[in-house]
């Protein structure tokens, strides 16, 4: 089962500039990887080419197994969980809808949904009195929390998560890191953490890929990628959290 | 799916009562001013007095226009003159007489029918008083007044066979100014003028004591007034028609005239009281003038014609953008066709549906359908269009299938501006369908173009009135529609047009 996501020579251009020349890389079920670069690295377009939001010029991508399906590619996505920065939520759905959308579009019982979208936000930390609220009427980190509900609502098997922290105030961050944790215990899932924070992903991920400019610097556990940095830049990513708490 | 077939249903039915109509009614036509009213009315009562069935359709703007609608059958008859025949219809170099005119109409399957009895042409006109004390009876006498003063219409003075050809057939020694045609009988009234132009069945000639000189030299050319029928129009119906030929001379004609712009009578009424006194009639019918029935009637058409136009331009403009928003050229080309076709005088498009479409109420519906399709496409494809990014992007991810991504995000989004669209449409159309009576599709224009020729301000806001109404309930209806279907929040950012 090693390899639930597995890159094979992939590269990738806009515009006729490379984000990825060719990469291979492969990610281990059931953990949380951290993917760490800086913006314009590329750790956007990684997510999108797991869900298939984006296509690969050349190599081969594997996802549970098998390369991205070209057909029913909605029914592939329903077991990939995804929360971006900003959110993304629906401007003109109240937060419970947001979060219960795809049940709907599932075929799922009312009952199943409510007591599902329920148990999410308890586990996310979010007030129930929230849920009947529009996502411009909750804050930066409720409206985060939101999100990885969403994400969470069909149970997938893996989730991809784009900065999904980066609009909270630090302290109201680390709480929803705590309930984020929480809830992979309840619930675990192959988790792929895309951050320019290199102490959010040390805090979460078990697993670090460094990436700079579409390019692989060090990837393996978080212990071993902290104790002996390969490069220097990931020297100098590291250099900020060495101290921290 | 169930609308769509709905609209083509009523489309049919409209189609076929149509030609259903043609078969056993006789529809007459009329143009759009007092005479062209009362004659069409008065050929009308007497069919109808010998138990014909008549559909009257009234008020078609122009000579083409109706002229085209008797072509296609739309009517059957309809009162017009030979010097209009001559000019407008055959386009003729020079003046055909009564016998060259209904030979030039056979191959167009057209029948003139025998004069009424009048001839609708320039005049000139003085005050009876003068006419008394200078002698003056024929425009030769005015020769030997050279201190007269002429005070002639615009259009009579730059008309080629209006006040230049006269002056010198006539060999006139007075030169003339403008003035407003309106105004022209106060100022000779007020003894400011002497000598004006007129149409010879004026009503005001009557009103305002005023005499016709004679015009003895023959120079203005003749309008008689005539019903102008199709060939195939019941052969018994048109003989019945001509019991009326030579019944209405030039004073008969202004009285009736009068009897409408002075006297505030219906078309009907003096059409009515003009038949029996020419004992073509058993009794005078008074009329009730009820306002609420052809109230409601006229509301109800006028629905009928926007709401149709209005909801077969949501099912086809919406379709049309869902199919082409994603891509730009084909949005662009689109957009551009639909706004060429809002570029159109509201009054030509529905001119230039006669020949595809006829007249009545097709044709009308067909052309605001064409106006409302702009506006709904427009706000549809740019609500579509500028949805944020990130939300599509997530969408997708997601799992929605394209179809789900249409129904839960992109068409809830989009709500906004759609509904504006379609609101802007439906004002528009409901001001525009206002001109549809001049093609005869009924509706509020029907009181508005009456008015207007009778110069009737009471008619004219019977029209107006309930359609500004009808405009601001359309208004406040659709402002109720997206309340209910749209959050508040998403409301006052995006509802602008």
């Amino acid at each position: 089962m090693d390899g639930i996501i597995d890159f094979q020579s992939v590269s990738k251009r806009y515009n006729n500039t490379a984000v990825f020349g060719s990469l291979s890389l492969v990610l281990k079920p059931g953990v949380i990887t951290g993917v760490v670069g800086e913006s314009g690295s590329g750790k956007s377009t990684l997510l999108q080419l797991i869900n298939g939001l984006v296509r690969p010029d050349f190599g081969l991508i594997k996802v549970f197994g098998q390369p991205i399906p070209s057909e029913n590619l909605p029914i592939f996505r329903r077991r990939i969980g995804y929360a971006v920065q900003g959110t993304g939520l629906f401007p003109h759905l109240r937060a419970e809808r947001n979060i219960g959308l795809m049940g709907k579009v599932e075929g799922w019982n009312p009952e199943k949904t409510e007591s599902r979208i329920e148990q999410l936000m308890l586990l996310m930390g979010l007030n129930l009195r929230l849920r009947t609220r529009y996502p411009h009427q909750l804050s930066g980190g409720q409206q985060q929390r939101v999100g990885i509900c969403r994400a969470m609502l069909l149970k997938p098997e893996i989730l991809l998560l784009d900065e999904p922290f980066s609009g909270a105030d630090p302290p109201t961050r680390v709480a929803i890191h705590e309930r984020f944790l929480d809830l992979m215990v309840a619930e675990p899932a192959t988790v792929v953490l895309v951050t320019h924070d290199m102490q959010e992903a040390l805090r979460l991920s078990s697993e670090l890929v460094i990436i700079r400019e579409g390019k692989v610097l060090q990837m393996g556990s978080a212990k071993e990628v902290v104790n002996n940095p390969n490069d220097e830049y990931v020297e100098k990513l590291l250099g900020n959290t060495t101290h921290a708490p | 799916m169930p609308l769509k077939r709905m609209f083509f249903v009523v489309l049919a039915l409209l189609v076929t009562s149509k030609a259903i109509a043609q078969t056993d009614v006789i529809n007459v036509g009329s143009k759009t001013f007092t005479e062209s009213y009362v004659l069409a009315e008065i050929m009308a009562q007497l069919l109808e007095i010998n138990d014909y069935k008549v559909t009257r359709r009234f008020g078609f703007a122009g000579t083409l226009i109706s002229f085209r609608a008797l072509r296609n059958g739309e009517i059957d008859v309809y009162p017009e003159y030979t010097g209009t025949i001559n000019e407008v219809i055959l386009e003729s170099q020079r003046t055909l007489n009564l016998a060259e005119l209904s030979a030039a109409l056979a191959p167009i399957e057209l029948d003139l029918l025998s004069p009424l009895g009048f001839n609708n042409t320039y005049a000139l006109t003085v005050k009876k008083s003068l006419a008394e004390r200078l002698q003056l009876e024929k425009i030769s006498d005015l020769t030997q007044y050279p201190i007269l003063r002429f005070g002639l219409s615009h259009e009579f003075r730059d008309r080629a066979d209006g006040w230049s050809g006269l002056k010198d057939i006539y060999a006139l020694p007075q030169s003339s100014s403008g003035i407003e045609h309106g105004l022209a009988y106060q100022a000779l009234l007020m003894d400011e003028i002497d000598v004006t132009d007129a149409y010879s069945t004026d009503a005001e000639l009557l009103h305002y004591d005023l005499v016709i000189l004679q015009d003895d030299l023959g120079y203005f050319p003749s309008y008689l007034a005539l019903p102008l029928a199709r060939q195939d129009m019941n052969a018994n119906a048109k003989e019945i028609l001509t019991l009326l030929t030579d019944r209405i001379d030039a004073n008969i004609m202004q009285s009736l005239n009068a009897q409408v712009i002075i006297d505030g009578k219906t078309f009907s009424e003096v059409a009515s009281e003009f038949l029996f006194e020419q004992n073509l009639s058993r009794t005078v019918h008074s009329d009730s003038r009820d306002l609420w029935p052809s109230l409601v009637r006229n509301t109800l058409t006028h629905l009928k014609l926007t709401g149709i136009a209005v909801l077969a331009a949501c099912i086809i403009g919406l379709t049309l953008a869902l199919a082409v928003y994603r891509s730009k050229p084909l949005s662009r080309i689109l957009l551009y066709t639909a706004g060429l076709l809002q570029t159109i005088p509201s009054i030509a498009l529905l001119a230039l549906m006669i020949p595809l479409a006829g007249v009545g109420q097709l044709p009308a519906i067909i052309a605001l359908f064409l106006y409302s399709l702009l506006p709904i496409t427009r706000n549809a494809i740019t609500a579509l269009t500028t949805i944020d990014p990130l939300i599509q992007q997530v969408a997708q991810a997601l799992g929605l299938s394209t179809r789900q991504q249409l129904r839960y995000v992109y068409l809830p989004l989009s709500l906004p501006h759609l509904l504006s669209g379609i609101r802007i449409a439906a004002v528009v159309s409901i001001g525009t369908a206002t001109l549809a009576a001049f093609i005869g599709a009924g509706g509020l224009g029907e009181p508005i173009v009456t008015g207007l020729a009778l110069n009737n301000t009471g008619l004219i806001l019977q029209g107006a009135l309930p359609a500004a109404l009808l405009a601001l309930l359309t208004e406040l209806t659709f402002e109720g529609i997206e309340r209910g279907l749209v959050p508040p929040h998403l409301i006052s950012s995006q509802s602008t047009s």
